[in-house]
Protein backbone atom coordinates (compact mmCIF):
# COMPACT_ATOMS: atom_id res chain seq x y z
CA UNK A 1 0.00 0.00 0.00
CA UNK A 2 1.24 3.48 -0.82
CA UNK A 3 -0.60 6.62 0.30
CA UNK A 4 0.65 10.02 -0.84
CA UNK A 5 -0.82 13.42 0.08
CA UNK A 6 1.04 16.22 -1.66
CA UNK A 7 0.62 19.68 -3.10
CA UNK A 8 2.71 19.15 -6.24
CA UNK A 9 1.40 17.59 -9.47
CA UNK A 10 2.05 13.93 -10.24
CA UNK A 11 2.71 12.07 -13.48
CA UNK A 12 -0.17 9.62 -14.01
CA UNK A 13 1.74 7.54 -16.60
CA UNK A 14 4.91 7.32 -14.54
CA UNK A 15 2.97 6.45 -11.40
CA UNK A 16 0.89 3.80 -13.19
CA UNK A 17 4.00 2.24 -14.75
CA UNK A 18 5.88 2.19 -11.45
CA UNK A 19 2.84 0.68 -9.74
CA UNK A 20 2.52 -2.08 -12.34
CA UNK A 21 6.24 -2.87 -12.55
CA UNK A 22 7.90 -5.85 -10.92
CA UNK A 23 4.89 -8.11 -10.40
CA UNK A 24 4.18 -11.12 -12.54
CA UNK A 25 1.23 -12.41 -10.52
CA UNK A 26 -1.15 -9.49 -11.09
CA UNK A 27 -3.37 -9.96 -14.13
CA UNK A 28 -5.27 -6.68 -13.70
CA UNK A 29 -4.25 -3.09 -13.00
CA UNK A 30 -7.03 -0.50 -12.69
CA UNK A 31 -6.27 3.21 -12.46
CA UNK A 32 -8.67 6.08 -11.92
CA UNK A 33 -7.76 9.76 -11.89
CA UNK A 34 -9.88 12.72 -10.85
CA UNK A 35 -9.46 15.95 -12.83
CA UNK A 36 -10.44 19.56 -12.08
CA UNK A 37 -13.52 20.10 -14.27
CA UNK A 38 -14.35 23.48 -15.76
CA UNK A 39 -17.95 24.63 -16.05
CA UNK A 40 -18.65 26.64 -19.22
CA UNK A 41 -21.61 28.36 -17.49
CA UNK A 42 -19.40 29.50 -14.60
CA UNK A 43 -15.77 29.44 -15.78
CA UNK A 44 -13.46 28.20 -13.07
CA UNK A 45 -10.23 30.09 -12.39
CA UNK A 46 -8.94 27.57 -9.91
CA UNK A 47 -9.95 24.97 -7.39
CA UNK A 48 -8.50 25.23 -3.88
CA UNK A 49 -8.35 21.99 -1.94
CA UNK A 50 -7.96 22.07 1.81
CA UNK A 51 -7.24 19.01 3.93
CA UNK A 52 -6.61 17.92 7.51
CA UNK A 53 -2.92 16.95 7.75
CA UNK A 54 -2.54 13.81 9.81
CA UNK A 55 -6.15 12.73 9.67
CA UNK A 56 -6.06 12.67 5.87
CA UNK A 57 -3.29 10.08 5.78
CA UNK A 58 -4.94 8.03 8.53
CA UNK A 59 -8.30 8.06 6.77
CA UNK A 60 -6.80 7.06 3.41
CA UNK A 61 -4.79 4.24 5.01
CA UNK A 62 -7.90 2.95 6.72
CA UNK A 63 -9.92 3.00 3.49
CA UNK A 64 -7.11 1.27 1.55
CA UNK A 65 -6.69 -1.35 4.29
CA UNK A 66 -10.43 -2.07 4.20
CA UNK A 67 -10.24 -2.54 0.40
CA UNK A 68 -7.34 -4.96 0.86
CA UNK A 69 -9.37 -6.91 3.42
CA UNK A 70 -12.41 -7.15 1.13
CA UNK A 71 -10.80 -8.01 -2.19
CA UNK A 72 -7.89 -10.11 -3.33
CA UNK A 73 -5.43 -7.34 -4.13
CA UNK A 74 -1.70 -7.30 -4.74
CA UNK A 75 -1.30 -3.60 -4.06
CA UNK A 76 -3.11 -0.27 -3.66
CA UNK A 77 -1.92 3.23 -4.50
CA UNK A 78 -3.65 6.50 -3.57
CA UNK A 79 -2.25 9.91 -4.49
CA UNK A 80 -4.30 12.98 -3.51
CA UNK A 81 -3.25 16.60 -3.95
CA UNK A 82 -4.18 19.71 -2.00
CA UNK A 83 -3.68 23.42 -2.65
CA UNK A 84 -4.60 25.43 -5.76
CA UNK A 85 -5.28 23.64 -9.07
CA UNK A 86 -6.40 24.83 -12.48
CA UNK A 87 -9.01 23.20 -14.75
CA UNK A 88 -7.56 20.13 -16.43
CA UNK A 89 -5.08 19.42 -13.66
CA UNK A 90 -5.22 16.05 -11.93
CA UNK A 91 -6.46 16.16 -8.35
CA UNK A 92 -5.90 12.55 -7.41
CA UNK A 93 -5.47 8.97 -8.57
CA UNK A 94 -6.06 5.50 -7.25
CA UNK A 95 -4.57 2.30 -8.63
CA UNK A 96 -5.36 -1.27 -7.71
CA UNK A 97 -3.55 -4.44 -8.72
CA UNK A 98 -5.22 -7.82 -8.51
CA UNK A 99 -4.84 -11.28 -10.02
CA UNK A 100 -8.26 -10.80 -11.69
CA UNK A 101 -10.03 -7.73 -13.05
CA UNK A 102 -13.25 -7.85 -11.02
CA UNK A 103 -11.34 -7.40 -7.77
CA UNK A 104 -9.28 -4.56 -9.24
CA UNK A 105 -12.36 -2.71 -10.61
CA UNK A 106 -14.52 -3.15 -7.53
CA UNK A 107 -11.75 -2.18 -5.13
CA UNK A 108 -11.04 0.98 -7.17
CA UNK A 109 -14.73 1.94 -7.04
CA UNK A 110 -14.85 1.25 -3.33
CA UNK A 111 -11.78 3.42 -2.76
CA UNK A 112 -13.33 6.28 -4.74
CA UNK A 113 -16.70 6.04 -2.98
CA UNK A 114 -15.11 6.19 0.46
CA UNK A 115 -12.50 8.74 -0.49
CA UNK A 116 -15.29 11.11 -1.63
CA UNK A 117 -17.03 11.38 1.70
CA UNK A 118 -14.72 9.88 4.35
CA UNK A 119 -11.35 11.48 3.60
CA UNK A 120 -11.01 15.01 5.04
CA UNK A 121 -10.69 17.11 1.89
CA UNK A 122 -12.76 20.17 1.02
CA UNK A 123 -12.95 21.86 -2.37
CA UNK A 124 -13.49 25.53 -3.01
CA UNK A 125 -14.22 26.72 -6.53
CA UNK A 126 -12.87 30.15 -7.40
CA UNK A 127 -14.21 31.77 -10.56
CA UNK A 128 -14.75 35.14 -12.19
CA UNK A 129 -18.09 35.49 -10.42
CA UNK A 130 -16.88 34.65 -6.92
CA UNK A 131 -15.97 31.61 -4.90
CA UNK A 132 -17.88 28.87 -3.14
CA UNK A 133 -17.27 25.66 -1.23
CA UNK A 134 -18.34 22.55 -3.12
CA UNK A 135 -21.25 20.98 -1.22
CA UNK A 136 -21.23 17.25 -0.51
CA UNK A 137 -23.88 15.40 -2.52
CA UNK A 138 -26.45 13.09 -0.96
CA UNK A 139 -25.71 10.61 -3.74
CA UNK A 140 -22.08 10.41 -2.59
CA UNK A 141 -23.23 9.42 0.89
CA UNK A 142 -25.81 7.03 -0.59
CA UNK A 143 -23.08 5.38 -2.67
CA UNK A 144 -21.56 3.95 0.52
CA UNK A 145 -24.64 1.85 1.22
CA UNK A 146 -23.88 -0.44 -1.71
CA UNK A 147 -20.77 -1.76 0.03
CA UNK B 1 -6.53 21.89 27.28
CA UNK B 2 -7.94 20.68 24.01
CA UNK B 3 -6.79 21.74 20.55
CA UNK B 4 -9.76 22.68 18.39
CA UNK B 5 -9.36 22.76 14.63
CA UNK B 6 -11.71 24.26 12.06
CA UNK B 7 -11.75 23.55 8.34
CA UNK B 8 -13.33 24.97 5.16
CA UNK B 9 -16.29 27.32 5.77
CA UNK B 10 -16.27 26.58 9.51
CA UNK B 11 -12.74 28.02 9.63
CA UNK B 12 -13.81 31.01 7.57
CA UNK B 13 -16.90 31.72 9.67
CA UNK B 14 -15.01 31.53 12.96
CA UNK B 15 -11.94 33.25 11.53
CA UNK B 16 -9.48 30.79 13.04
CA UNK B 17 -7.81 27.57 11.86
CA UNK B 18 -7.10 26.32 15.40
CA UNK B 19 -7.19 27.36 19.00
CA UNK B 20 -6.58 25.89 22.44
CA UNK B 21 -9.50 25.73 24.81
CA UNK B 22 -9.53 25.07 28.52
CA UNK B 23 -12.77 23.16 28.98
CA UNK B 24 -14.51 20.76 31.34
CA UNK B 25 -17.01 19.74 28.64
CA UNK B 26 -17.88 16.05 28.95
CA UNK B 27 -18.91 15.55 25.32
CA UNK B 28 -18.47 17.17 21.93
CA UNK B 29 -22.03 18.50 22.22
CA UNK B 30 -21.17 20.16 25.55
CA UNK B 31 -18.09 21.72 23.94
CA UNK B 32 -20.23 23.02 21.07
CA UNK B 33 -22.65 24.57 23.58
CA UNK B 34 -19.72 26.35 25.27
CA UNK B 35 -18.39 27.64 21.95
CA UNK B 36 -21.83 28.79 20.79
CA UNK B 37 -22.24 30.86 23.94
CA UNK B 38 -18.97 32.69 23.31
CA UNK B 39 -19.62 34.97 20.34
CA UNK B 40 -21.93 35.45 17.39
CA UNK B 41 -19.42 34.01 14.89
CA UNK B 42 -19.34 30.73 16.84
CA UNK B 43 -23.12 30.67 17.19
CA UNK B 44 -23.35 31.16 13.43
CA UNK B 45 -20.80 28.46 12.59
CA UNK B 46 -22.54 25.95 14.89
CA UNK B 47 -26.12 26.96 14.11
CA UNK B 48 -26.92 23.74 12.21
CA UNK B 49 -25.10 20.67 13.48
CA UNK B 50 -26.55 18.51 10.71
CA UNK B 51 -24.32 20.52 8.32
CA UNK B 52 -21.22 19.70 10.37
CA UNK B 53 -18.99 16.72 10.97
CA UNK B 54 -16.66 16.17 13.92
CA UNK B 55 -13.43 14.25 14.38
CA UNK B 56 -11.97 13.45 17.79
CA UNK B 57 -8.23 12.72 17.82
CA UNK B 58 -8.45 12.45 14.02
CA UNK B 59 -11.23 9.85 13.89
CA UNK B 60 -14.71 10.71 12.64
CA UNK B 61 -17.25 10.46 15.40
CA UNK B 62 -20.61 11.81 16.64
CA UNK B 63 -21.53 14.87 18.66
CA UNK B 64 -22.28 12.72 21.71
CA UNK B 65 -18.69 11.41 21.81
CA UNK B 66 -16.99 11.79 25.23
CA UNK B 67 -14.01 14.14 25.58
CA UNK B 68 -12.17 12.49 28.49
CA UNK B 69 -8.48 12.21 27.58
CA UNK B 70 -9.01 13.78 24.15
CA UNK B 71 -6.30 16.07 22.77
CA UNK B 72 -7.77 17.25 19.48
CA UNK B 73 -11.28 17.99 18.21
CA UNK B 74 -11.95 19.13 14.64
CA UNK B 75 -15.12 20.62 13.15
CA UNK B 76 -15.78 20.75 9.42
CA UNK B 77 -18.46 20.44 6.74
CA UNK B 78 -19.14 17.10 4.99
CA UNK B 79 -16.03 16.09 3.08
CA UNK B 80 -15.61 16.41 -0.67
CA UNK B 81 -12.57 14.38 -1.65
CA UNK B 82 -11.78 12.63 -4.92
Amino acid sequence: MRIVVQQSPFDLGAEANAFAAGRTDMGAIVTFSGVVRDNPAHPLRQMMIEHYPGMTERALEKIAAEAQARWSLGDVLVIHRYGPMRPGEMIMMVATAAPHRRDAFEAAEYLMDYLKSRAPFWKKEQGADGESWVAAKDEDEDALTRW
Amino acid sequence: MIDILYFAWVRERIGLAREQVDTQAATVADLVAELRAREERYALAFSDLSALRVAVDQDLTDFDAPLAGVREVAFFPPMTGG
